[in-house]
């Protein structure tokens, strides 16, 4: 196995004095959509946020293509190739779609074009001149990934991209989730949502109140279902 | 989120886009009452609502568009038009150098204020401005050259370009009309400009916008010292109209004034803050003969006006022809 686009060791993490995170372990390899299983509060979202940077108080290594993003400023963490979309879209809503799309800064070659974001999105193109408050939960959320593709960041990491979406939209959410895997994009998603979750991951992790306790790959699911039973209460 | 600060909580409506045709109309009937009205009002009134009109809208660059409310702006207007008037006075500055050198004063002093201040959000951001202008203010009471409490008087208006007679009150006007257009342009495109959008972005979700990958100090910074040479052009501009720079120009009660007339008019909105001026230095002036008392009338329509059209007159009026839409 090559060595992992994003590893992360023993990451530990604080919600002022509450201690939320105990030493989580996970990698991640070029071109792969890793999930984050778990129930509510189980440490899926608070995983995402503390390797990007909005949660501050943490410990452990964080390593991104090699490189230490633990002590780096969150803009700088983004610069690097971190893209994080995170569970409540972020869309600036004062801004149109075409405005939102046109924000990110370029962090490295390889970012989508316009036409590139259109021809994912079509419900963008067509909504290019609408403002960010007159989107649906579905626009919004391809609006947001959409702005961070235009980024060119390496690794993706979605926070739970399905909540409150439509079945319809929720199918579509995946179809460009496999769409971007056949580009070689690399993602780690949180997600509740498992039928989502297996229709596109390679790999899973299973977390249950701020521990890992399972990772197994996507062919080893279907003797897992058991355990996934009684930890996710499917 | 929490890094919100006071203005977002009063959220402005959003602009349309584009330059649409009503727009252009109303661009076009703002540049004619602009060019006739120094012969229906009294020049020297409306040089004044066009200075304080600027003041405003500098002010609103960074309120409505940046989300921090600075209460220390004061400190830029007042301090560029001590420069100027000194400059003019003591070393005999052409105007428009004058000028100059109280907008790159304002400029450097922003960058001083802005970068102590911009760390903070909300309250803490707007009492460090404060602070840091009162403590301008001190100076400005105690340093030999700004004349105390009498401030520099009889400022010589000179001749700009060493050829236009400023001492005309027309020739006067047209020169404030032309830097006020300039002003208000400059920030017209600066809120239209990808470097807007940041601000924006900034005001609306501050974390977000790091998250992405912008270093938001530095546009904070930008915005702030933008606001500040804005801001210290009217000033200048304004010491030359009325021969003077007192200390009125730098007391707190002036930043007192431009949140009022941002407010009045419409947070977020290019024209809000110039309507605001125009309405709050129209009391001023046309109540100060009357027996009203000016600060109960202009805290009334203030208190009338948070109640009841939060957004400012035209905000609301753009909220009114959204929904109209």
């Amino acid at each position: 196995m090559t060595e992992p686009l994003l590893e992360v060791k023993g990451l530990q993490a604080w919600y002022g004095e509450s201690h939320v995170l105990h030493g989580v372990d996970l990698t991640v390899h070029k071109g792969e959509t890793v999930t984050l299983l778990g129930r509510n509060g189980a440490g899926k979202t608070t995983t995402l946020k503390s390797i990007i940077g909005v949660i501050r108080k943490r410990q452990g290594q964080i390593s991104l293509k090699g490189t230490n993003i633990l002590p780096l400023p969150l803009h700088h963490v983004a610069k690097r190739g971190l893209g994080y979309v995170p569970e409540e879209r972020g869309i600036f809503a004062s801004l149109d779609v075409h405005e939102n799309l046109m924000l990110p800064p370029k962090v490295a070659e390889g970012g989508f074009s316009l036409d590139e974001i259109y021809t994912l999105f079509p419900n963008l193109a067509e909504r290019r001149r609408s403002q960010g408050t007159k989107l649906s939960g579905g626009e919004q959320q391809m609006l947001a990934i959409a702005r961070i593709l235009r980024t060119g960041a390496d690794v993706l990491l979605l926070d739970e991209p399905t909540e409150g979406l439509a079945p319809v939209i929720v199918q579509r959410i995946g179809d460009v989730i496999r769409a971007l895997k056949e580009k070689g994009m690399t993602i780690l998603l949180v997600e509740q949502n498992f039928r989502f979750a297996r229709r596109v991951a390679d790999r899973f992790y299973v977390m249950e109140d701020g521990h890992m306790i399972d990772s197994f790959r996507a062919d080893e699911l279907a003797g897992r279902m058991d355990s996934l039973h009684e930890t996710l209460g499917l | 989120m929490a890094t919100q600060t006071a203005a977002t909580a009063v959220a402005p409506a959003p602009e349309a886009k584009g330059t649409s045709t009503r727009t252009i109309a109303l661009a076009i009937v703002g540049l004619l009452i602009l060019l006739a009205a120094p012969f229906v009002i009294y020049p020297v009134f409306v040089m004044k609502v066009l200075c304080f009109a600027l003041f405003a809208a500098a002010f609103n660059l960074l309120l409505g568009y940046v989300g921090l409310l600075s209460f220390g702006h004061a400190a830029f207007f007042g301090g560029a038009a001590y420069i100027c008037a000194y400059s003019i006075k003591a070393w005999n500055f052409p105007p428009e150098i004058a000028i100059l050198a109280g907008t790159l004063f304002a400029a450097a002093l922003g960058a001083v204020i802005g970068y102590l201040a911009i760390r903070r959000q909300g309250i803490y951001f707007a009492m460090i401005t404060l602070a840091l202008s009162q403590m301008f203010f001190f100076v400005c009471l105690q340093a030999p050259f700004t004349g105390g409490e009498d401030g520099i008087q009889g400022v010589p208006r000179g001749k700009l370009l060493g050829f236009i007679d400023l001492g005309d009150s027309l020739a006067m006007y047209y020169f404030v009309a032309a830097v006020f257009l300039f002003g208000f342009l400059a920030i017209w495109r600066i809120v239209n400009s990808p470097f807007g959008n940041i601000l924006k972005a900034i005001r609306e979700n501050e974390q977000r916008a790091i998250s992405l990958g912008y270093r938001v100090d530095h546009y904070k910074l930008g915005a702030f010292v933008i606001s500040a040479a804005l801001t210290g052009l009217a000033g200048a501009v304004k010491a030359i109209v009325f021969q003077l720079a007192s200390l009125t120009d730098v007391g707190w009660q002036m930043s007192g004034e431009v949140i009022l007339m941002t407010l009045l008019g419409g947070i977020g909105t290019l024209v809000g803050p110039v309507a605001g001026a125009a309405l709050v230095v129209s009391l001023e002036n046309y109540l100060a003969t009357s027996s009203f008392p000016v600060p109960v009338v202009i805290g009334t329509i203030f208190v009338a006006c948070v109640l009841m059209f939060r957004r400012g007159i035209v905000g609301e009026i753009n909220a009114f022809l959204d929904r109209k839409k």
